[in-house]
């Protein structure tokens, strides 16, 4: 029986929340994410009304910002079955700090408990929810993983990766030295001290150039983006891949 | 932010040497603490954690009757209890002391309260002669600094750099064996030690079911301190006490572990009362200096007060990856790496230091260390909206809360938010490559964005994913 069909034969509706970085900016990985989904038997739908989670404002201290955010996102998913987002990070925010945002707000509160359960980071659901590790992917190359802080340290994400990497064919992962050490992203950190978050990321690239890898891959793009500019800079020749873009290869 | 915490970070972040120290120094102590508290090592390291937050959270939930018990049963075994409401206070009582007593000579252990309230400095300007007893702080004594780190005083200071300010300040032969050089301050401060006449200590740990002050440390320089002189007198925050004797066992197998990597510290001193009839040591006199100093503001605000249960072992610093940069003394105040964060605005004012929650790139990696748990993010992500709200207050953000204000209004506007990318996509092109950002005038060019880039791309916006989406949807419906 496919995975994503449910016993009354009718396939599970996925929707995707794809971020407003993938959005905007690597929607590559917005469709090999749909397209893994779809291919585990999954009915995939875009709300088109989605934009942000609100993270940006949550973390500059600009909580009524996030606020007006965070509702709209919530509206925009409010009847969905399950929502997958290629992002620890954004999961995070919603999964983690929304309940803190709204804590004097009952209303959105409940709100945010009813959507939580269905709440999945893109590699979480491929394994609790399609219960599924080897999804069929090739990808003839040497990869090394990068541990986003958010998926890591605030959803638990640290096996799961590595154990759908794992399965994909002629695929050879290579831990980094120091791998759970953060890239320096961070949002505006990287944009009020651009300095210090330029010094960890050039550790972070040594620590990956050390793997010989081909590749590095992670959840999150955000880091991934981090991470591109600083081997663009040293010249390094690895690329960056999400986990979605490598489990979608054949 | 205002440009002279900046200027001196960009300075440390240009000093090569310093760059090694520190990230060579931190990098140890993260290797000692992951052995120490590996699964293999102590099953139950997570319990203890657990635990330990528990007992932090009671004892300050009931803190003052606990103030209490720990004053009785300190006055009980023949010591005294001073109340002090800031540094002042306890200079006032430690001058009237060495004035009564005829003191000159004070010996100090390591204590951060006693850096908190730049005690020495204090009783220095009362001419009094103060000497540092711990290695680390004596070299940060003599070379005029503040300590760059919690538990490691000099941290980023090379072995050349000590047999240098050794040779300079002491007029000896220049050592750079670290061995050689422990030797000579062991020389110089041994004299001290048999001089003095009053010791100054801080304390790990309060006692209050036995009154008693705990003292962890490696040098053995603490014990010296607390039984060579006359009159010891222990000053220690008031978040510094434990209920009973018996949680020690908790305490004591997490602090030497997250500090150093060592189950236990060489010296584990616990000291209740001065020296009693029959006994061979001790000091005649014993008091405690219990310090407020802003603690109990920080007790009054429940969903921050967590702050206090800090044990000062050092840990988030060493796992911090700013700290590992920046080092210890580009933070504001004495307290520094992640508990300094919240620590400063919390004690010192959130208009003092603003940019300081800021500085960090919520990784988490310091609350996975913490002993007791202490949700720094957490507090950094309240502590940054504190100060928004404090800068809105006074006008001094109008910039950024306009962008922010901007940004929420589109983002729960999908069309502007569409409309917004296309004009992106057209002002991006293939030719501009990767600086496309570059071409946007030069106004909104300026400042932040321009740092951002000078490390970072932002790759070319071409279509979104929503239209590549839509046009999947059309074609799949042909």
């Amino acid at each position: 029986m496919p995975l994503g069909y449910n016993f009354s034969f009718m396939p599970a509706r996925v929707s995707l929340f794809v971020t407003c970085l993938v959005d905007q900016f690597f929607p590559r990985v917005g469709l090999a994410m749909a397209e893994v989904l779809e291919r585990l038997g999954y009915r995939v739908e875009f709300p088109e009304a989605q934009t942000c989670c609100g993270q940006p404002a949550f973390n500059t201290g600009y909580r009524e910002e996030a606020r007006c955010v965070a509702r709209h996102f919530l509206s925009v998913f409010a009847d969905a079955d399950y929502i997958v987002a290629p992002s620890g990070s954004c999961t995070s925010m919603i999964a983690c700090h929304y309940e803190e945002l709204f804590r004097r707000d009952p209303a959105a509160l409940s709100e945010v408990r009813r959507l939580k359960p269905r709440l999945w980071e893109f590699s979480q659901f491929l394994l609790q929810v399609a219960g599924v590790e080897d999804v069929g992917a090739r990808l003839p190359a040497v990869v090394t993983y990068h541990d986003s802080c958010h998926a890591l340290r605030e959803l638990g994400i640290r096996e799961g990766p590595r154990r759908l990497l794992a399965r994909v064919r002629e695929l050879q992962l290579r831990e980094m030295p120091a791998g759970a050490e953060c890239c320096g992203f961070g949002g505006t950190f990287s944009v009020k001290f651009p300095e210090i978050s330029a010094s960890m990321v050039r550790a972070k690239i040594e620590a990956i150039r050390q793997t010989g890898a081909d590749y590095v891959v992670s959840v999150d793009v955000s880091c991934l983006m981090q991470i591109q500019g600083a081997l663009n800079r040293a010249g390094l020749p690895v690329g960056t891949l999400h986990l979605a873009e490598v489990l979608a290869r054949q | 932010m205002t440009n002279q915490p900046l200027v001196r970070i960009r300075e440390t972040l240009g000093d090569a040497r310093l760059q090694e120290a520190i990230y060579a120094a931190t990098g140890r102590l993260i290797e000692h603490r992951r052995q120490v508290v590996a699964p293999e090592a102590l099953p139950d390291y997570q319990e203890l954690r657990e635990q330990a937050r528990r007992i932090k959270e009671h004892t300050l939930e009931n803190l003052d009757a606990y103030l209490e018990q720990f004053e009785a049963e300190v006055r009980a075994r023949g010591g005294e209890v001073v109340w002090a409401r800031d540094g002042a206070e306890v200079a006032d009582f430690l001058v009237e002391l060495g004035r009564r007593s005829g003191a000159r000579l004070i010996v100090k252990s390591k204590s951060m309260t006693a850096e908190e309230i730049g005690l020495r400095e204090r009783l220095e300007a009362q001419h009094f002669e103060v000497v540092e007893t711990d290695l680390g702080e004596y070299i940060i004594q003599l070379a005029h600094e503040r300590p760059y780190h919690i538990v490691a005083p000099a941290l980023h200071k090379t072995r050349y750099e000590v047999g240098e300010i050794f040779s300079q300040k002491l007029g000896v032969p220049r050592e750079n064996e670290p061995e050689r050089q422990t030797r000579i301050a062991r020389a110089v401060l041994r004299q001290k030690f048999l001089a003095a006449d009053i010791g100054i200590t801080g304390a790990n740990f309060l006692v209050a079911d036995c009154g008693a002050v705990v003292l962890v440390e490696n040098e053995g320089n603490a014990r010296l301190t607390t039984s060579a002189p006359r009159i010891h007198v222990a000053v220690a925050g008031i978040e510094k006490l434990v209920p009973r004797a018996q949680d020690l066992a908790v305490f004591l197998k997490l602090l030497g572990r997250s500090a150093t990597g060592q189950p236990l510290t060489v010296y584990t001193s616990i000291l209740s009362g001065p020296r009693r009839a029959g006994e061979r040591d001790g000091p005649e006199q014993f008091y405690v200096v219990l310090l407020d100093n802003g603690r109990t503001r920080v007790l009054a605000e429940r969903d921050k007060r967590e702050t206090l249960y800090c044990i000062r072992c050092g840990a988030c610093a060493n796992h911090c990856p700013v700290y590992r940069r920046i080092g210890g003394h580009n933070y504001p105040w004495v307290y520094s790496g992640p508990i300094g964060q919240i620590a400063s605005p919390q004690f010192q004012g959130l208009t003092q230091d603003p940019w300081l929650p800021f500085a960090s790139s919520l990784c988490g990696a310091c609350a996975e260390v913490c002993p007791v748990k202490i949700e720094i993010p957490r507090l950094l992500l309240e502590l940054r909206a504190e100060v928004v709200k404090a800068r809105t207050r006074e006008r001094q953000n109008r910039w950024e809360r306009a962008a922010f204000r901007l940004w929420a209004w589109v983002m729960t506007r999908p069309r502007v938010y569409e409309a917004l990318s296309l004009a992106a996509g057209l002002l991006a092109s293939e030719e501009a490559g990767p600086n496309w950002l570059r071409r946007l005038p030069a106004l909104l060019n300026a400042g932040p964005l321009r740092a951002w880039l000078d490390y970072r791309d932002l790759p070319l916006p071409g279509r979104s994913f929503r239209q590549l989406w839509r046009r999947r949807t059309a074609k799949v419906r042909e």
